[in-house]
């Protein structure tokens, strides 16, 4: 079976959307019943295939049995397993979670909603595990095409905003693709690993200096690192919740991961990094969106909001994680990446639950009863928040340190100041939605989150809560176990 | 300077054509508009794998006896066209998605100009 390993993930995601319609016609909550399994399926997948790639190398697989590079490859190699999980996991989190707030906000029928959300998250799964640039491409189409879908389904509203989102992606994709055309006129090759041995062998002549450029500012359109953000806070204010909360943690961090791959694997050596001053770029790219992002969180009304502009400028840490060019910037970056996505997850799936059983998601609103009524979701919206902010030993504060630390060994002392700022910044706007929480009188009452059927509601955001603080005290082991192998180059 | 010009002919006009479908999805107030000019735009793309791919003299890559298969020269890349069948599909793809979003908007709010759209939504 390990053999098989890269394929399966795919699969499962695939499979469960093909089998929607069938599910459908069996029972009305076949739909979230098959998503919830599918993506249960893939995370136990993904789990097996990081403990095996950590245990017996990378596998390589070839699609149809032609030999790269040829044919198609998938690769699930530490970072593609460590992706893998990630994706797979708040992709179960979120659709267990979803049931509710779907048949509640969601007009069309749940069995498109649910394929196109497991058709986005295969897509997600096919970047991270192909080794082939033009499939790359294709499978963030995929993803991007399901997700205007899924996005756009809370009303009208939410359709202008996914359709500027579309105009915007697929800019950033189709520079992707061209990229991906200058680079093949250059080398003649798709595949990954043949692109850059060959590109060893050429040096880097101008078309390849082109199509990385074109290929960079694509992805950072999809990553919304300032200021190719606009399209960003729109969607993820009027989207479906459980839109909001599956895509708001998974979309920027694949492109974070295109763009990790691209300077890992993709570029021998520093000499194209250099050349189109890539590390200096993110890093103070991303140290403007730390600041932006936090600064335009603090006066937002609506907390979907607050937390899409929050979104930006945690893109921003990693862009700077990445922009560092050190071994503890990598893993600050790397790290980022799976706690943001948690964190983001836990703060999204609180605001569903403020949507469903609450009073909306205006801030204003907020006052003690949410506290009294949902003491679950308050406490988890306490703890994501902290984690936020970075206070140990929530997973928040680690990514952080590693980032200062990187900051540090580069010997970028202006980037430790920023970061601390920022700390700041998000200890504002959090407390400021903490104190009413927890400090405001309580008025009405509001219906218990503990009515029936909300299991459902309650354990997937605690169990976020609990994995925040878990992945904290565990950061060691996962930086020794599963990051250092990523970064054997350094 | 006008050898350079002239020898990358259709370079310079696939570049033309690029530049108008970005202007159209980036700059246009109607929203129809910005569809048309992401298929400008993905036609761009496409003609540039494709005149990338051209060979002068070079064939359809089906082995000919008397040719046979030692001199490349004779044969074009077919994996461009390949890859721009795909990507066809792809743009097929988005324009449908788009037109779907357009529907809906215009089924609520009645337009496709942005700024009465803005109007209209703040209401």
């Amino acid at each position: 079976m390990s053999e098989h390993l890269p394929i399966l993930v795919l699969l499962a995601f695939f499979g469960g959307a093909l089998l929607m319609p069938l599910a459908g016609l069996v029972h009305h909550r076949g739909p979230w019943l098959t998503a919830a399994l599918s993506s249960a399926l893939a995370f136990a997948f993904a789990l097996f295939a990081l403990v095996d790639v950590a245990v017996h190398g990378e596998v390589r697989y070839e699609v149809g049995s032609w030999a790269p590079p040829m044919g198609i490859e998938l690769l699930v190699d530490p970072l593609s397993a460590f992706m893998l999980v990630v994706l797979a996991g708040i992709a179960l989190v979120t659709l267990v979670h979803s049931r509710e707030a779907v048949a509640r906000e969601v007009a069309a029928s749940p069995v498109l909603y649910y394929a196109s959300a497991l058709i986005m998250l295969g897509g997600f799964a096919g970047i991270v595990s192909t080794a082939d640039l033009f499939n790359l491409y294709v499978f963030l189409e995929i993803a991007a095409l399901a997700s205007y879908a899924i996005l756009g389904a809370n009303g009208p509203r939410s359709a202008v905003a996914a359709f500027r989102y579309l105009i915007l992606g697929t800019i950033g994709a189709s520079f992707y693709l061209i990229g991906v055309g200058f680079i093949f006129i250059s080398t003649g090759s798709l595949n990954i690993a043949d692109v850059s041995a060959i590109i060893v062998e050429i040096g880097a002549p101008v078309p390849v200096i082109v199509g990385a450029t074109l290929m960079v500012v694509g992805m950072l359109v999809k990553f919304a690192l300032v200021p190719l953000h606009q399209w960003l806070p729109d969607v993820y204010t009027e989207a479906p919740s459980s839109s909001s909360a599956l895509v708001a943690p998974l979309g920027t961090k694949v492109a974070a991961y295109v763009l990790i791959r691209l300077m890992l694997d993709v570029f021998p050596g520093d000499g194209i990094e250099d050349a189109l001053y890539l590390r200096e770029g993110l890093a103070v790219l991303g140290a403007v969106a730390i600041l932006w992002g936090s600064v335009m969180a603090i006066p937002q009304r609506n907390l979907k909001r607050m937390l899409a502009y929050s979104s930006v400028a945690q893109v921003g840490y990693i862009s700077l994680g990445l922009g560092l060019g050190t071994f503890y910037g990598f893993v600050g970056a790397i790290l980022h990446i799976l706690n943001h996505a948690c964190m983001k997850n836990c703060l999204f799936l609180v605001s569903s639950n403020l949507e469903t059983r609450g009073k909306g998601v205006l801030i204003e609103n907020f006052n003690a009863s949410l506290r009294k009524c949902m003491p679950a979701s308050s406490a988890a919206f306490a703890v994501a928040a902290i984690s936020m902010i970075g206070l140990p030993p929530t997973a928040g504060f680690f990514s952080k340190w590693y980032l200062l630390l990187g900051s540090y060994q580069g010997g970028h002392w202006y980037f430790i100041v920023i970061i601390l700022i920022s700390s700041l910044l998000n200890a504002v706007y959090f407390f400021r939605i903490l104190e009413r929480m927890y400090l405001g009188e309580a008025d009405a009452q509001l219906p218990s989150e503990r009515a029936s059927g909300s299991a459902l509601l309650v354990y997937p955001v605690v169990v976020m809560a609990v994995l925040l603080v878990v992945l904290g005290l565990g950061s060691s082991f996962i930086v020794s176990e599963f990051i250092a192998p990523i970064l054997s180059v350094f | 300077m006008s050898d350079y010009f002239f020898s990358h002919g259709p370079y310079w006009m696939c570049f033309l054509v690029l530049t108008l479908g970005l202007y159209a999805m980036l700059l246009k107030r109607n929203l129809l508009r910005k569809v048309i000019g992401l298929t400008i735009f993905q036609a761009a793309i496409i003609l540039f794998f494709i005149i990338a791919a051209y060979k002068v003299g070079a064939g359809v890559p089906v082995l000919d006896k008397v040719a046979g298969a030692e001199d490349a020269e004779q044969y074009i890349n077919p994996l461009p066209h390949t890859l721009m069948l795909t990507a066809i599909v792809v743009g097929v793809a988005t324009v449908g998605v788009a037109l779907a979003l357009l529907i809906q908007i215009h089924r609520n709010y009645g337009t496709l100009d942005e700024d009465e759209l803005r109007e209209r939504m703040k209401s």
